[in-house]
């Protein structure tokens, strides 16, 4: 599965993408989807409340396991996707292609320092073993 | 590391690019791409399990009935027809439950016995040492040479014919928990999911064959993952989780699987008659979002109990669980769970929660 070039990365499996209007987009890996297997429930973080890089955010949960969300960035949630309320297997379908929340990031540099997708691949390999 | 052990299906599975999973020291498929497609499609169609790693045993000899009657839980003796099944639960001397198993009659001072692959070294050890002290002459023989699949849904068994007609004249007619040879094989109306179907007894050597054939007849190959929500959903205990050695049959749900009445004597029997429950077995409803998981706590106003079960029920489209609780809870109460930190509200009821596809569960 090819990891995308465009976005960053963090070590617990989460991804960020930069959005034309400076919000930074947040959902899980294929490779994240993939280990839970069908989800069944997401649990969003509320709309305003601000997160630090790092902190507890919200909650995937398969049939099998529950697994939490830790937010890549520093920064006040601003939008939530409705969509998982109903489908959460949107995000077994497309990982990628599903944003769980958004976020309107303090400071630019915490993006920056996440992980490219050479990275991520590099930590998934040596978690496989 | 003792290495997993595997059906003669192994390489179907991997080559289907299969979950594999650790089951009980097997390596299993735990699905073949979605558990919850797997799963509808057994409620709506027709799906096929391998489930190889469960250990037929036949007992035969003038002696198979007796050791049986003491054995098991449940009696034997309402086995007249030839193909009869009866699920029991075969416990030990303090009534606590070593096993839950179906056992057939063949015919003719002949048994065929269905244990859990996790148990079947301690039954048959177990086994062993009863037919030695109270049997001897009985015979056990555990069929290794048999591969077992289980088709269900309200199509499997015109599917099972279509893969295999000369299977359909002698399953055509079997009532539900019968079965009947068909030649070499095995042919049971019995299952694991609630629905309708098949559970075929077959030589190992010609399961890969059989497979093919199921699947292009239109049954969905299922892994262990639905297995588990089926079962739930249709209120079957699953052993080692549900219950153990540590509990007996009427504190697990399964007092209709204990005979009590006849005067038979069998393993456990006193200790069942002497100690009331301390526990029952009730269904749980969660009314919130989110997953009932097996430990976690349930508070009820007559006191704690435990969860032994859950999941997600994608027939319900709700979370739906296995608890043990206190006597004193009645059904229908609104009770707590403690789900990773949160009280989160679920209701008793009685359970299965879904038979032949149909939601039993009213609404409110």
């Amino acid at each position: 599965m090819s990891i995308p070039a465009d976005l960053r990365y963090t070590d617990t499996h989460e991804w960020a993408r930069l959005e034309s209007d400076g919000t930074v987009s947040v959902g899980i890996t294929h490779h994240a989807q993939n280990l839970l297997g069908d989800l069944v429930f997401v649990e969003n973080p509320q709309i305003g409340r601000k997160l630090r890089k790092g902190e507890e955010c919200g909650v995937v949960e398969s049939v099998k396991a529950a697994s939490d969300i830790y937010s890549p960035v520093s920064g006040e949630v601003v939008a939530v996707n409705a969509e998982l309320e109903r489908a959460p297997q949107k995000i077994n379908e497309g990982a990628y292609d599903t944003w769980i929340f958004r976020i309107k990031p303090v400071d630019s540099a915490e993006l920056a320092a996440l992980l490219d997708a050479p990275g991520y691949r590099k930590i998934i390999e040596a978690q496989a073993h | 590391m003792t290495p997993m052990k595997r059906t003669p299906l192994f390489e179907i599975h991997r080559a289907m690019g299969a979950r594999l999973v650790d089951f009980g020291g097997w390596e299993m498929p735990l699905h073949y791409g979605s558990q919850l497609e797997e799963h509808h499609l057994v409620r709506r169609d027709a799906g096929m399990f391998d489930v190889s790693h469960m250990l037929v045993l036949d007992i035969e000899g003038d002696q198979a009935k007796p050791l049986l009657l003491a054995l098991l839980a449940n009696n034997v003796e309402r086995l007249k027809e030839p193909g009869k099944a009866l699920y029991s639960c075969m416990l030990n001397e303090d009534g606590g439950v070593i096993d839950d198993l179906i056992v057939y009659f063949l015919g003719e001072a002949r048994y065929r016995m269905v244990v859990n692959a996790g148990t079947a070294d301690k039954d048959l050890a177990w086994l062993e040492a009863q037919r030695a002290q109270i049997a001897p002459r009985a015979r056990v023989a555990p069929r290794r040479d048999l591969a077992m699949i289980a088709i269900q849904g309200p199509n499997a068994r015109e599917k099972t014919w279509r893969a295999k007609p000369d299977l359909k004249p002698c399953s055509e007619e079997l009532g539900v928990f019968i079965g009947a040879a068909c030649g070499d094989w095995f042919v049971a109306r019995t299952g694991y999911t609630g629905e309708d179907g098949f559970e075929i007894m077959l030589p190992a050597g010609l399961a890969e064959a059989f497979w093919g054939a199921a699947r292009a007849a239109g049954v969905a190959p299922v892994g262990l993952g639905a297995r588990d929500t089926l079962r739930l959903e249709a209120g079957m205990n699953l052993y080692g989780q549900d219950m153990d050695e540590s509990v007996t049959p009427l504190e697990s749900g399964l007092a209709s699987t204990v005979d009590l009445v006849s005067p038979r004597d069998f393993v456990g029997k006193q200790a069942l008659l002497k100690r009331a429950p301390r526990a029952q077995m009730l269904g749980l409803v969660l009314l919130e979002r989110g997953v009932l998981r097996a430990h976690q706590k349930v508070i009820t106003a007559s006191g704690q109990g435990t969860i032994t079960s859950g999941s997600f029920s994608p027939t319900l489209n709700t979370s739906i669980a296995l608890a043990r609780v206190p006597v004193a809870v009645g059904e229908r109460e609104t009770v707590k769970v403690e789900v990773r930190e949160r009280l989160l509200k679920a209701r008793t009821v009685k359970y299965p929660f879904v038979r032949r596809g149909r939601n039993l569960v009213a609404a409110d």
